[in-house]
């Protein structure tokens, strides 16, 4: 069959010559004209004018013709939404044939078509195939309820699928008669009606699917028979299931277990993830040791698969041996390289390889590097040279070795080697000061064909750092002062540092002269700041007491230490639960790179069912529509302009007198009394809303404290039943209450009140940095968004790390 | 699990040859361009992973032959189901267009492209959201609901059992005249050699390969000597058993009964499939060993002398074995002899490439090979150190772990005597021996 004549013809007047073949008698030329239709619509021509003409060979008896017809329906319904409807009998119709495989494929497309008329349509014949006598129809039916709630939530709870979750229940009935289909008989429906209802709890943002011990042992069951798919589906959701406890556990486990045996990459990733999961539940040491040795060897057997799988298991197991050191503790040698790996394969053994060193495999382990350091991949070599010198830092006794093979590389005259080594043995030399300095003169031979930044500087710094043991280190610098004017930021203050440095260990006339030459040339001539900066520090310093300055520049300096920056721990923990999907393999939580504005709309909903559930009028309608015009706007606008300013702290005074601290401007309002009216303003009466809100976070005795000043500026009525709810934050709060203790605010007034905040770190979103975004409920206007922002002091600050890398006082 | 948006076939330059729209929140023309834009700019900094993250948009791609797999998406997907996906797809339009996918075999039968497509991902609801959810991978079930034969689909009343029963990879109502099945054991042999002759690291990666071609609904089992079972069964010693690291078995075999006793219980599908692979990563002598010294006589005159010794019993014998050398890019005129088989000089690999038919156990073959250097060095000439030696071979009847299969039981409810057929062959996989310096 060559269906490839379709995509050739390209005469003028295509579309009228289609018509008329669509309407010509013959049926095999009929089908001829809608295959040519679908080659135009591939290609990307539109061939929307022929809508009805197509739509008129719907009703056939021909599978194929059919399937075609509905693929050119699902493509143009949207763009001619009136005509689809002439669609719809023969849907419905068809969701009642005899045939299942039509049954299924009229429920599938229905749900395909993105129009609100034809959605309608398709509750009444989804209902009927949710209890349809072929499995095939039913699962086919299932995955169609999830994407019918992502077309039109509301459309679902209209038509009575959500019938309960109004009446409090917590399960609506169109994921009633899904979770029904969780007992099915057949697997494939399960596994599929899993699917959907993760699906409708990813979209909804509300847990639906409630895992207890007997819907996970319901869905391990049928775990054993369906497809490879439909147990990843089915793993991905029961890795949700908090056990009760380390019985429950050993339970979950135990039936996972088997799957590690699977030959298929995904599963096996899955279920290495439940049982993780599962694993930190059980109290029993012996069987957590036991079960994670069981771990390793289908781990192993991961980097057999397919280059672009080995990525992805590398990536992962980049973070299971972070959580679990011990798992792959004796295996460093799978992750050695072959030498046609692709690259991105290769830095990512290495990587591993980093991690998993100690002094039993060091030796090994090195002269693996030193081999990688001499082939052709000029990254992959760089990364090799920096991997040195990572042992080297992080087994003391080691250190000796890999720099003797550092200085055999820096041998070979390979310049990206020589440059890369140069780097790495200045970070050693501040791992172990005072010690390897006899390698000095190896290093100034090469000194000529040193051109990157980050060696120049490097070799910059180990030279005014061991100034005194370089009988020509003034010659040395004045090379490479020549080109001072020309050189980066970087290697132009390592540079200046360099020669203060060779100035106050040999005070003499060659060293004077420099240093003269730099600072000029550092406070006149540059246009940058924090060149300008040190160098009239170090003037400074030099000029009025240069026993002071020998104190400041030729300080003892802190260690660095070799740790490996490794994930924090509660995004690991959170990225350990998705081993296998994308966020794991960016290492970057999900929230991160899945857009928020879906998330934004169920913070909204929330609110308004909980309004709905708690007051009298619950106009679910008009609380959306509201959350739609406004959220666009909270999310962009408001954060720039809506922060609230912090007084200016007087920044001359600062730079001046170092010792005392600045006012931080946060603090003056934690300590402010309880009821502080000059709470910074967050919501304008610039938003039209006729309301003012002033607000903010403080921290006091019982916990954080949100303190919220509403005015009632120009609304004609009075404000009342006030609510609030916050999105996901870095300190992981929520209100207490949804309900704000406000009493009704009448026009012309101000109110404020205090809303205790709870800790809840299930909620805390890290990446949100000092981002606090809030959503106010009020009658009658409605749902109001602004940002506010946590103080800097109440987010704890960052652990001081002394870091390798550009460090050049 | 959260769904893909869209699927993409583009070829070389990044047009598209076919795709599919799942979800219609990716605007699809721009994606094959920004997804090339992305790729270009990253394969100059060196750092092209199969998977990328492009604003929110995330690609997930496999490169097969001349096209581009790509598959789109907005949500944190499982990325591992993905791509094995992935390279299903690949396998099933292979098996749908005989000639690898290429791009002018999918222009040619796009109808049942699009149909598969749709199939493959979900036999319900492409289209938009929740889709994308692959479904069915075996290809010989696909066959029978695709055909490529469009108007037999008319007449099919009903969904093939196999689409929604639990053995969703067996037809029903199979008959062969001949009941047989064939079991190929093959054992393929990773090495890496380091350049100072010790070994780094070897393995033994062994798939039990399966042809069935069997009646009806057959049951069958199959025992290996693995150590585990003859341990728990209080055998040892009696015969020798092989620690097999980690067993993957295709799904049709029943996990569950495999975690209890350690029996491999299934019914197989119709036709080829990998019934089990498996690992051993216990030391193992190298069956072909190759030592490479370097004489430099003078930059521009270099001789290798290369022993190649074979390290396994007499009675054995490798074929078709094939040791490729790798020269300097450079290299003039390399004249070579040999003790035994051809050796070529092949330019387009930068390597001489020695075969040898038969390569008897026990044995030693020598090459030497002299060849010229210009006399002036490239000026930034590359100055790594030259690929590994490869080499490759066969050794057929022969199992270098020692796996045997014990048995091979056909249990049908119609009785019939099915033969099985069991062979063994091990084979080089990724056997490297680093070269000593030029």
């Amino acid at each position: 069959m060559a269906d490839g004549k379709y995509f050739s013809t390209t005469k003028k007047g295509e579309i009228h010559e289609l018509k008329t073949e669509l309407n010509a008698v013959d049926k095999s030329k009929k089908k001829d004209a809608v295959k040519k239709v679908i080659a135009a619509m591939t290609v990307g021509k539109d061939v929307s004018p022929l809508f009805p003409d197509v739509i008129n060979q719907m009703q056939t008896d021909d599978m194929e013709l059919k399937k075609l017809v509905y693929l050119y329906l699902i493509n143009y319904a949207k763009t001619q939404p009136d005509l689809a409807i002439m669609a719809v009998n023969t849907f419905v119709k068809d969701s009642q044939d005899p045939n299942p495989l039509i049954r299924a494929l009229a429920v599938r497309t229905m749900g395909c078509i993105r129009v609100d008329k034809i959605t309608e349509y398709l509750c009444d014949p989804l209902h009927r195939c949710l209890k349809d006598e072929d499995p095939y129809v039913r699962k086919t039916a299932a995955v169609c309820v999830a994407k019918l709630y992502d077309i039109n939530a509301e459309l679902v709870e209209d038509r009575g699928f959500l019938d309960m979750l109004k009446a409090g229940w917590g399960t609506a009935a169109g994921w009633g008669l899904l979770l029904d289909l969780i007992g099915d008989a057949n697997p494939m429906v399960v596994a599929n009606a899993v699917a959907a209802l993760s699906e409708i709890q990813e979209l909804g943002g509300k847990p639906v699917l409630e895992l207890t011990l007997g819907t996970v042992s319901k869905l391990l069951r049928a775990l054993n028979e369906c497809t490879e798919w439909g147990q990843v589906f089915i793993l991905d959701s029961v890795v949700n299931y908090l056990p009760a406890d380390g019985k429950d556990a050993e339970a979950v486990v135990e039936r996972v277990l088997p799957r590690l045996q699977h030959a298929n990459s995904a599963v096996v990733l899955s279920a290495i993830k439940v049982i993780l999961k599962n694993l930190q539940y059980i109290n029993d040491e012996t069987v957590r040791a036991a079960l994670s040795r069981k771990l390793a060897p289908p781990l192993v057997t991961l980097l057999g698969a397919e280059p672009e799988l080995q990525y992805v298991a590398l990536r992962n197991i980049g973070l299971i041996i972070q959580g679990q050191p011990s798992v792959l503790a004796n295996d460093v040698k799978v992750f050695f390289c072959k030498y046609n790996d692709p690259s991105y394969v290769k830095m990512e053994k290495l990587d591993i390889m980093m991690k998993l060193i100690n002094e039993q495999n060091i030796d090994q382990v090195l002269l693996e590097f030193k081999e990688y350091a001499t082939e052709v991949d000029v990254d992959f070599v760089r990364k090799a040279v920096r991997a040195i010198g990572y042992c080297a830092i992080s087994i003391q006794s080691a250190a000796e070795r890999c720099i003797n093979v550092l200085l055999e590389l820096i041998g070979t005259k390979v310049n990206y080697v020589v440059q890369e080594s140069i780097v790495v043995i200045k970070d050693i030399f501040r791992r172990y000061p005072n010690r390897y300095e006899s390698i000095i003169g190896t290093l100034c031979d090469s000194l000529e064909s040193l051109d990157e930044p980050e060696a120049k500087a490097s070799m910059v710094w180990i030279i005014g750092e061991y100034a005194e043991r370089i009988d020509n280190a003034d010659e040395l610098l004045e090379q490479f002062l020549e080109s001072f004017p020309e050189e980066t930021a970087a290697v132009q203050l390592a540079l200046m540092t360099a020669t203060v440095k060779l100035f106050l260990k040999k005070p003499v006339e060659k060293p004077q002269q420099l240093i003269q030459l730099v600072l000029t040339y550092a406070t006149q001539e540059t246009d940058n700041p924090d060149l300008r900066d040190r160098a009239y520090i170090y003037w400074r310093l030099l000029s009025t007491d240069p026993e002071a300055a020998k104190d400041v520049v030729l300080a003892e300096k802190p260690t660095i230490s070799g740790a490996h920056d490794g994930t924090e721990p509660a995004l690991l923990n959170e990225l350990l639960g998705e081993l296998g999907s994308l966020a794991s393999v960016y290492h970057k939580p999900a929230s991160s790179f899945v857009s928020k504005m879906r998330l934004a709309v169920h913070r909204a909903d929330d609110l308004a069912a909980a309004a709905a559930r708690g007051s009298h009028s619950g106009d679910s309608e008009t609380l959306t529509s509201a959350v739609v015009a406004e959220s666009p706007l909270a999310g962009l606008g408001a954060s720039a302009a809506l922060t609230p300013t912090p007084p200016v702290p007087d920044l001359l005074g600062d730079l001046l007198d170092l010792d005392v601290p600045a006012p931080a401007p946060a603090a003056a309002a934690a300590a402010a009394p309880p009821d502080a009216p000059n709470l910074p303003m967050v919501f304008g009466e610039d938003k039209g809303k006729g309301v003012v809100l002033c607000a903010a976070l403080s921290q006091q005795a019982e916990g954080y404290v949100y303190q919220l000043s509403v005015s009632n500026v120009a609304v004609g009525a009075p404000l009342n039943g006030f609510m609030i709810q916050l999105n996901k934050n870095a300190l992981g709060l929520a209100p207490a209450s949804q309900h704000v203790a406000l009493d009704a605010v009448p026009p012309g007034a101000t109110a404020t009140a205090r809303v205790p905040m709870v800790h809840n770190p299930a909620l805390a979103a890290p990446e949100q940095g000092q981002l606090l975004q809030v959503a106010i409920k009020c009658n009658p206007l409605g749902v109001l968004y602004f940002n506010d922002s946590i103080p800097a002091q109440l987010l704890a600050p960052p652990p001081p790390a002394a870091a390798q890398g550009a460090f050049f006082f | 699990m959260p769904a893909l948006s869209a699927l993409l076939f583009l070829d070389a330059r990044g047009k598209p040859v076919l795709q599919r729209d799942y979800r219609g929140d990716v605007p699809l023309a721009k994606v094959a361009e920004r997804f090339m834009a992305k790729l270009n700019e990253l394969e100059e900094t060196g750092g092209a992973a199969p998977i990328l993250l492009d604003g929110n948009l995330s690609y997930v791609y496999v490169q097969y032959s001349n096209l581009y797999v790509l598959a789109v998406t907005k949500a944190n997907v499982n990325a591992a189901a993905t791509l094995v996906f992935l390279h299903k797809l690949i396998e099933i339009f292979k098996h749908y267009f005989h000639e690898a996918s290429r791009e002018e075999s999918l222009r040619d039968n796009f109808v049942i492209a699009y149909e598969l497509l749709d199939e493959r991902m979900l036999l319900c609801c492409p289209c938009t959201t929740p889709t994308a959810h692959p479904q069915f991978t075996e290809a010989k079930i696909l066959s029978e609901y695709i055909k490529t034969d469009a108007h037999r689909l008319a007449v099919q009343a009903r969904p093939p059992m196999a689409v929604t029963n639990a053995v969703s990879w067996r037809q029903e109502g199979l008959y062969y005249k001949k009941n047989e099945v064939f079991l190929d054991v093959v054992e393929s042999v990773n090495l890496l050699v380091n350049s100072n002759g010790t070994v780094v690291r070897s393995e033994v990666v062994g798939a039990l390969k399966m042809r069935a071609y069997l009646s009806g609904m057959p049951e069958c089992k199959c025992g290996v000597n693995d150590k585990v079972l003859f341990e728990a069964q209080g055998r040892t010693g009696r015969q020798k058993a092989v620690d097999l690291e980690d067993m993957k078995f295709h799904q049709c075999v029943r996990l569950a009964s495999f975690e209890r006793d350690r029996t491999i219980s299934f019914i197989p599908p119709d036709g080829a499939f990998d019934l089990m692979t498996y690992r051993l990563s216990q030391n193992i002598k190298p069956l072909i060993w190759v030592e490479c010294q370097v004489d430099k006589h003078s930059r521009s005159r270099t001789e290798y002398l290369v022993k190649a010794r074979s390290q396994f019993k007499e009675r054995s014998t490798a074929t078709s074995v094939e040791i490729l050398l790798p020269l300097p890019p450079d290299a003039i005129s390399p004249t070579v002899r040999t003790s035994q088989g051809t050796a070529v000089y092949a330019p387009e690999k930068d390597a001489l490439v020695w075969k040898i038919k038969n390569f008897p156990g026990g044995r030693e073959f020598l090459l030497r090979c002299k060849f010229g250097l210009p006399s002036v060095a490239a000026e930034d000439e590359a100055q790594g150190r030259l690929p590994p030696i490869k080499v490759k071979f066969e050794i057929p009847y022969y199992s270098v772990s020692g796996i045997q299969i014990r048995y091979l039981k056909v249990i049908e409810r119609s009785g019939y005597q099915a033969l099985p057929w069991v062979r063994y062959l091990t084979q080089a996989g990724s056997y490297e021996i680093r070269m000593g310096g030029t």
